[in-house]
């Protein structure tokens, strides 16, 4: 088992904040992630709100001078690499990647972020990338003058119609309430686009293919009666899930919706634990505020190691 | 021009050269995009860790990807980045849209072992 002073698991802004704080102040950290560094900064085309920088920078860009500003000062990183198991209590902290690697630390950060949610139906996982998607800028060509479903009435689910409507020839949205969750001058250009209907109340069950469409099984989640509509693809936008599934057998304090409940030093209910980023709970989700919350983390790390 | 450490293809006659010269190659072609970006990462850190196999990327709007997107494994393709898995010169795996860094190890475990 290996040892360091600090185990951050996930390598977004918040724990590449909180590394590179805890790495300054002599502290060996490892920083521990499923994928590569940058957390859901990466893929953001730009970023023009994060201070200290004129000009908007590339997501990708902004997260690799994070990572690299960490290396620089000592950070150890272990990325592509899952926590197979993990163990978190006040007297003792390891965690296990799925290399079979094991490490020990006194503190532990977890900065795991948040993922796009998945609906988790039959088929979604089996036509992504060939009749399901996610992503309206990378594949939304792909449905030139095409018929397409668009899951989800918030926020993300208006905004990447507006991007689709620009290449596709109708979309029909299905969403589980009858009003649009939306900021209303968003939804208000999707719904007047004559190109768009809606089908309020339904929700997807599951996805089939049926030759060269997509077919689409959903329930009116009033009458609970199933329809099957076909179109040529599938855009899903259902907001966002905390990465804390991998916490489920630790005895760490979780919302009900699965974000980490901490005090306002980022602590958890285990000493020793901290928690910061989009996995923690709060109001707000933003890189500022992720790093911030690194930061935060660290410093109160930084002052227990000292004492 | 796709922003990353990966070493990449720009012409059809690289691409043939290097799956005629080398047994196991991987190849991602997208943009920079938020689906290809996590994918070109996870090429970039695999590629310390697999030593025997080849990592690249290719810019999905070069004319020269046309030798990827005209393969039949991308014809039923519809979601950025495609990535190809090439053993002794022929294409043993083909996926779309982004994938985990679990799910590429997966696909190397199953088409280089």
């Amino acid at each position: 088992m290996q040892k360091y002073d600090v185990i951050i698991i996930g390598a977004g802004p918040a724990g590449l904040a909180a590394a590179i704080y805890t790495s300054r102040a002599a502290l060996s950290t490892l920083v521990v992630d499923e994928s590569s560094a940058g957390g859901q900064v990466k893929t953001t085309y730009h970023v023009a709100n994060y201070p200290g920088f004129v000009e908007p920078i590339a997501g990708h860009e902004l997260a690799g001078n994070m990572r690299e500003q960490a290396e620089k000062y000592g950070t150890k990183f272990k990325l592509a690499a899952d926590v197979t198991a993990l163990h978190l209590s006040d007297q003792e902290k390891w965690a296990e990647l799925d290399n079979e690697d094991k490490y020990t630390a006194e503190f532990v950060i977890i900065a795991t972020g948040s993922s796009p949610r998945l609906l988790n139906i039959p088929g979604e996982k089996d036509y992504k990338g060939s009749g399901v998607s996610y992503c309206a800028t990378c594949d939304g060509e792909f449905y030139k003058d095409k018929d397409i479903f668009v899951i989800g009435g918030g926020n993300s689910a208006m905004e990447e119609s507006l991007l689709l409507l620009q290449f596709v020839k109708s979309i029909t949205v299905i969403h589980q309430f009858d009003k649009l969750q939306a900021e209303k001058i968003t939804a208000d250009k999707v719904t007047t686009n004559p190109k768009v209907d809606i089908l309020w109340s339904h929700e997807p069950r599951a996805f089939y293919k049926k030759e060269n469409k997509m077919v689409v099984e959903a329930e009116n989640l009033k009458t609970h009666k199933r329809i099957r509509l076909e179109r040529d693809g599938i855009f899903i936008f259902v907001g966002l899930v905390p990465n804390s599934a991998f916490l489920k057998n630790v005895p760490i304090q979780l919302t009900k919706y699965g974000y980490i409940i901490t005090g306002p030093q980022m602590e958890t209910n285990i000493r020793g634990v901290y928690a910061a980023g989009d996995v923690r709970d709060k109001r707000h989700r933003q890189i500022t505020i992720a790093v911030g919350d690194g930061t935060t983390a660290a410093l109160e790390v930084i002052k227990h190691n000292l004492n | 021009m796709l922003q990353t450490n990966l070493e990449h293809i720009e012409s059809e006659e690289q691409l043939k050269e290097l799956i005629e010269n080398n047994e196991k190659v991987a190849v991602c072609c997208g943009r920079m995009g938020p689906m290809c970006i996590p994918v070109y990462g996870i090429f970039e850190i695999l590629q310390g860790n697999y030593p025997d196999i080849q990592f690249r990327d290719m810019d999905f709007d070069i004319p020269s990807a046309a030798i990827i997107k005209g393969l039949p494994e991308c014809q039923k393709f519809f979601g950025l980045p495609f990535t190809i898995y090439y053993r002794n010169g022929k294409v043993v795996k083909a996926t779309s849209s982004i994938q985990s860094a679990k799910e590429v190890k997966i696909v190397i475990d199953e088409v280089f072992a």
